[in-house]
């Protein structure tokens, strides 16, 4: 299978819509004996969106923009507060414990930090054999050894066999994150959500675990939400990119588009830093000021106002309305 | 393809871990006396009773009591005239076998409770910890009496009380560490691959706790010895075992201490505390071992 034939496929796998996942806010006993109102960390504030099967899709912006949240939720590792994510006709948020738990072999989850994800006392062989033995899915031992094999070779540690019974403060950081994706395609999985699989290794391992991640969807259709807050490496490897900020997708298009003609103000000031072999002056550049405001008061009107360098007077009153601008691209900006 | 048998290769893990540890615990002077101390008590209490005839225990005329160590009596004898010496070999028996077993109770309630409370937090946690409150401010010794007391004086009773009596502190340490595990991101993997509740806690916490659970157990037990010497000494244990704390308890009822004889006195009670003390010290040294941050640089 080549790259995915985009727009033309339509063969659809997941759905979200109005997807919310909302925390009290820890509050001190005394000021919550002040003010009346309890305050809510709106962490993820209404997503849509929908993702193909075969595709990477990456899911990018500022940290604490909700985009780890949004895919811990959609396989329901995080309760979300409100939405629907439908996954293959059905709707994942009503599943029960028992769906829920066959519902995990399909859609899996590659951590950002493989030296904190896996089980320190967890040998290789336990670590990829866990989900196979928790979800019953090999009767005999040559069975569990043969797949657990197969995964390792797969995920691209040659010689598993021989890695069986290492620890994992005996490999590198290569080594760890290609274990973590074994014990993840150990399961067979339709779906992966990849949160920062690369940006804590080394820069000169990153573009191995890239390709393997890219050779997987090619060989097994595997489709990925691959959140990352790199947008030169979501132009990489992704079909389609959707930018967050605040919660919301503020744009979402296929890669070329929205690197090369952004629309929204933000995804403009984000693509402008993406850093370039080259020395040029910061003249050209965007820079944001502040820092993404607090999930607890998010700004009324348009959310990126109070850093936009394009705010009106409208921006501060009307939230703008996330719509199709052109084919397949997605915004929510008064002026695109 | 040749893989090596899954089965085979778990005894080489175990193995090579042991390898590791020990290269760490036989550095530490403390952890190595405590180690000698205990396996010297732990040959005597598996091997003593052979040794010593069972005779030695039994009265002996009216000239050999309260007799002070000569060579047939190589710690003299006590009141009826039995050898004390007999008595320490074989009360070690008794006074570690019981120290053992509160012990393994104890662990077992408190591991227990410590990892559930913290893994499932919310009300059962405010419940289970309110609970263990009540067992960490409860005077232990005043209870103890009164539950061995009312059960009667019998072995199983002894270790029983014990251990129902010093799981409190395990649970709260257990406890704290879960809290901090349960957050780590290789639980949230472990979720996500489709595993249970239970299967996290057996799995994923327990084995990042044992090293806790490894250096408490030896300090409980030190407690748990000492709690069953104290108990036979203010008479609640079986006057039918012969134990460190029976040997005591008889001695002091008995006179030994205006009578003069020390060497009825002396030897349980030095035994008690040179157990205890290697308790503490392989306590000690294993916290060092398991806990890298307390660990030397230079070691």
């Amino acid at each position: 299978m080549g790259p995915v034939n985009y727009p033309g496929n339509n063969n659809e796998l997941i759905k979200i819509s109005g997807l919310e996942v909302h925390f009290a806010a820890r509050t001190g006993f005394i000021s919550s004996l002040i003010s009346k109102n309890s305050s809510l960390v709106r962490a993820v504030d209404g997503v849509d969106f929908n993702l193909r099967r075969g595709e990477i899709l990456c899911l990018a912006g500022e940290s604490g923009s909700g985009k780890t949240t949004t895919g811990k939720a959609i396989l329901r590792l995080v309760e979300p507060t409100g939405g629907e994510v439908i996954f293959d006709g059905e709707n994942v948020l009503q599943f029960n414990r028992s769906r829920l738990r066959k519902f995990r072999q399909d859609a899996q989850i590659i951590f950002q930090d493989p030296y904190e994800s896996l089980n320190p006392r967890q040998t290789v062989f336990s670590t990829v054999a866990e989900p196979l033995e928790v979800n019953h899915l090999c009767s005999s031992m040559e069975e569990k050894e043969e797949r657990v094999a197969e995964a390792l070779k797969d995920a691209g540690l040659s010689n598993p066999g021989e890695i069986f019974i290492r620890y994992p403060h005996e490999l590198s950081g290569g080594q760890r994150q290609r274990l973590a994706i074994a014990s993840a395609l150990v399961l067979k999985p339709d779906f992966i959500v990849a949160d920062e699989p690369v940006s804590m290794l080394d820069l000169s391992i990153r573009a191995g675990i890239l390709k393997l991640m890219v050779d997987l969807r090619d060989k097994k259709g595997i489709c990925y939400l691959f959140i990352t807050h790199d947008l030169s490496l979501a132009w990489l490897v992704s079909d389609r990119i959707a930018i967050m900020y605040l919660g919301k997708i503020v744009e979402l298009g296929t890669a070329d588009a929205v690197i090369k003609s952004p629309l929204h103000p933000y995804t403009r000031a984000l693509v402008s830093v993406i850093p370039v072999p080259k020395k040029i002056s910061l003249a050209g550049r965007t820079l944001l000021k502040g820092e993404t405001p607090d999930p607890v008061n998010i700004p009324p009107g348009c959310r990126f106002h109070p850093r936009c360098p394009e705010a009106a007077e409208r921006c501060r009153d009307e939230e703008p309305l996330y719509r199709e601008v052109s084919p397949n691209h997605f915004g929510a900006c008064h002026f695109i | 393809m040749n893989l090596p048998a899954y089965n085979k290769s778990a005894l080489v893990v175990w193995k090579k871990n042991l390898k590791s540890f020990w290269l760490i615990y036989s550095q530490n002077i403390m952890g190595l006396l405590g180690l000698g101390i205990l396996t010297f008590f732990a040959l005597m209490a598996i091997f003593g009773p052979y040794l010593v005839s069972i005779t030695t225990l039994t009265i002996d005329g009216v000239t050999q009591v309260m007799h002070p160590p000569t060579s047939n009596y190589w710690l003299g004898t006590d009141d009826l005239g039995k050898d004390v010496f007999a008595g320490v070999i074989i009360g070690s028996r008794v006074s570690l076998l019981v120290g053992l077993a509160a012990t393994a109770i104890s662990m077992t309630i408190g591991t227990s409770i410590g990892i559930i409370s913290g893994f499932y937090g919310k009300f059962t946690d405010t419940l289970l910890m309110r609970f263990t409150d009540v067992f960490l401010v409860i005077p232990w010794l005043p209870l103890m009496l009164v539950m061995a007391a009312l059960l009667g004086p019998s072995l199983g009773n002894i270790i029983f009380v014990i251990g129902i009596t010093s799981w409190a502190g395990t649970a709260r340490i257990i406890r704290s560490q879960t809290l901090s595990i349960k957050e780590r991101p290789y639980v949230e993997r472990a979720r996500a691959i489709g595993s249970g509740d239970g299967h996290i806690m057996i799995y994923h916490i327990l084995p990042n706790v044992f090293p806790l659970i490894f250096a408490n157990t030896v300090l409980v037990a030190a407690i748990a010895i000492l709690s069953e010497t104290t108990l036979s000494f203010l008479g609640m244990g079986d006057p039918t075992q012969v134990t460190w704390g029976m040997m005591l308890h008889f001695a002091f009822s008995m006179g030994a201490v205006s009578f003069g004889a020390w060497w009825w006195l002396l030897p349980p009670g030095i035994c008690v505390v040179l157990v205890v003390l290697s308790f503490t010290f392989i306590g000690y040294a294993l916290d060092e071992v398991l806990n890298p941050k307390l660990r030397r640089r230079d070691q």
